[in-house]
């Protein structure tokens, strides 16, 4: 693991073509420093694997504005009528999972499993194409693990191994993305010493982490704020 | 802000929850019945990962702490914060008592549609799939017709369903509707409602099980 001193030397390792997860629930657990530098990096063709998709030339909304997005996996892109034109004008594919689906899969993508089985979504149009299998009378549907060539997360305070904690419902997506890209890079609010964070209240150990930079923007009352 | 008529569907929606329930309340009329909950009375569970939800004051909103619609809300006593992972094997694996749920159309199957609508260009699940193949019990909270005057309870969906299990209560702002050995009954009318709105408002076939 290593600190660096700002979003655009952490990101350099961003190629086009690659697979990028992105916590967040909203803006709530979102890179929003990690985000915003991102979409100013001269990469195309990205496959981009987040619950949502930002809003409207907001966030992740202005990769897809730039035309960076070939390929977006997540729940719930209604936040962004961009998303939707811009499938219907062919110029991006989707793949949308239920949230629950999407959490698992990348839950899996870190842990070495390879697919599973939901009841989630058998009988419905999503379950299209998908092989289906019956257990204890019901019936189930194959879903593959999701994983990334890099992962960019927010999470509340990092120590100087890596290690995390949360703060509250920003943590959603994040740790299980951490599991599951090949590198993870974390932006913060605060880094402390290891020894710091209480030992049993680390959601993340060091090993998941490659990564960490200080958060230059911050989600308050008022909206998103520069700091620091 | 609310209407009064979705304010007495979610009034009502809340009537149906039980002591120490876990519920989970999705996005529009559903959100309304946390208003309607006694303190205590049930643990609110959101899927974006956090059990024991409550109301929060202007004055105490921390942006962090936010529920499935992404609003502000509060932590009760108790409260408890997971990734999604976590929340979700709540959801699917049994865990949730109850889901509330909004819905787009139900059919006399009591099965749901609420995510997509043919030639819209919305895309988005969410959670709804889930909370239907994982809660113990499913209530549906919709105006009884759409903007149009349209039924919104119908013989079949016509839009993509969400799954194929059936919901167990419908309530609307005309009646309320249980889902009993594959036949819908109505049950209930709502105040101020009479039996020929509902039947000249809804496209299924049900029983009538007024007492």
């Amino acid at each position: 693991m290593k600190i660096y001193n700002s979003a655009e030397e952490a990101l350099e390792c961003v190629q086009s073509g690659q697979t990028i997860m992105v916590g967040g629930f909203g803006l709530v657990g979102g890179p929003l420093t990690l985000i915003d530098t991102l979409v100013e990096l001269e990469v195309n063709d990205l496959t981009i694997i987040s619950n949502n998709l930002g809003e409207q030339g907001k966030g992740l909304g202005k990769l897809l504005e730039q035309k960076k997005v070939k390929k977006a996996i997540g729940s719930y892109f209604t936040g962004n009528r961009d998303v939707g034109d811009a499938f219907q004008r062919g110029e991006i594919e989707i793949e949308l999972l239920p949230q629950g689906t999407l959490a698992e899969s990348i839950r899996a993508g870190g842990a070495g499993i390879a697919g599973y089985y939901t009841k989630t979504s058998f009988g419905t149009n999503l379950a299209k194409g998908k092989e289906t299998k019956m257990f204890k009378g019901e019936e189930y549907v194959l879903e593959e693990a999701l994983q990334a060539d890099v992962a960019i997360i927010r999470a509340y305070k990092a120590d100087t191994l890596g290690n995390l904690v949360y703060y509250k419902t920003a943590r959603n997506f994040n740790p299980l993305m951490a599991t599951a890209a090949k590198t993870v890079i974390v932006e913060v609010e605060e880094i402390v010493e290891a020894g710091e964070l209480k030992s049993d209240e680390i959601a993340t150990p060091h090993l998941f982490v490659d990564r960490v930079i200080l958060a230059k923007k911050i989600l308050t009352k008022e909206g998103v704020i520069e700091h620091g | 802000m609310a209407n009064p008529i979705q304010e007495a569907i979610a009034k009502r929606a809340a009537q149906e929850l039980e002591q120490g329930q876990i519920v989970n309340l999705g996005i529009g009329i559903p959100t309304l019945v946390a208003n309607y909950v006694e303190h205590n009375h049930v643990y609110l569970h959101t899927e974006n990962g956090m059990l024991g939800v409550e109301d929060v004051t202007e004055e105490d909103i921390d942006p962090n702490i936010v529920n499935a619609g992404k609003f502000a809300v509060g932590e009760a006593i108790g409260a408890s914060y997971f990734d999604s992972a976590a929340s979700f094997a709540m959801i699917r694996g049994g865990h949730v008592d109850v889901a509330i749920l909004g819905v787009l159309q139900v059919d006399e199957q009591a099965r749901i549609a609420n995510w997509a609508v043919p030639g819209k260009n919305i895309i988005g699940v969410g959670g709804a799939m889930d909370l239907l193949v994982g809660a113990r019990k499913v209530i549906v909270t919709t105006t009884h017709t759409s903007k149009d005057g349209k039924s919104k309870i119908l013989k079949e969906c016509n839009y993509p369903i969400t799954s194929t299990r059936s919901v167990d209560t419908i309530i609307t702002d005309l009646a309320v509707f249980k889902y009993i050995d594959g036949q819908l009954h109505l049950v209930e009318l709502m105040p101020g409602a009479d039996l020929k709105t509902v039947e000249a408002n809804t496209e299924a076939t049900f029983i009538n099980s007024l007492k």
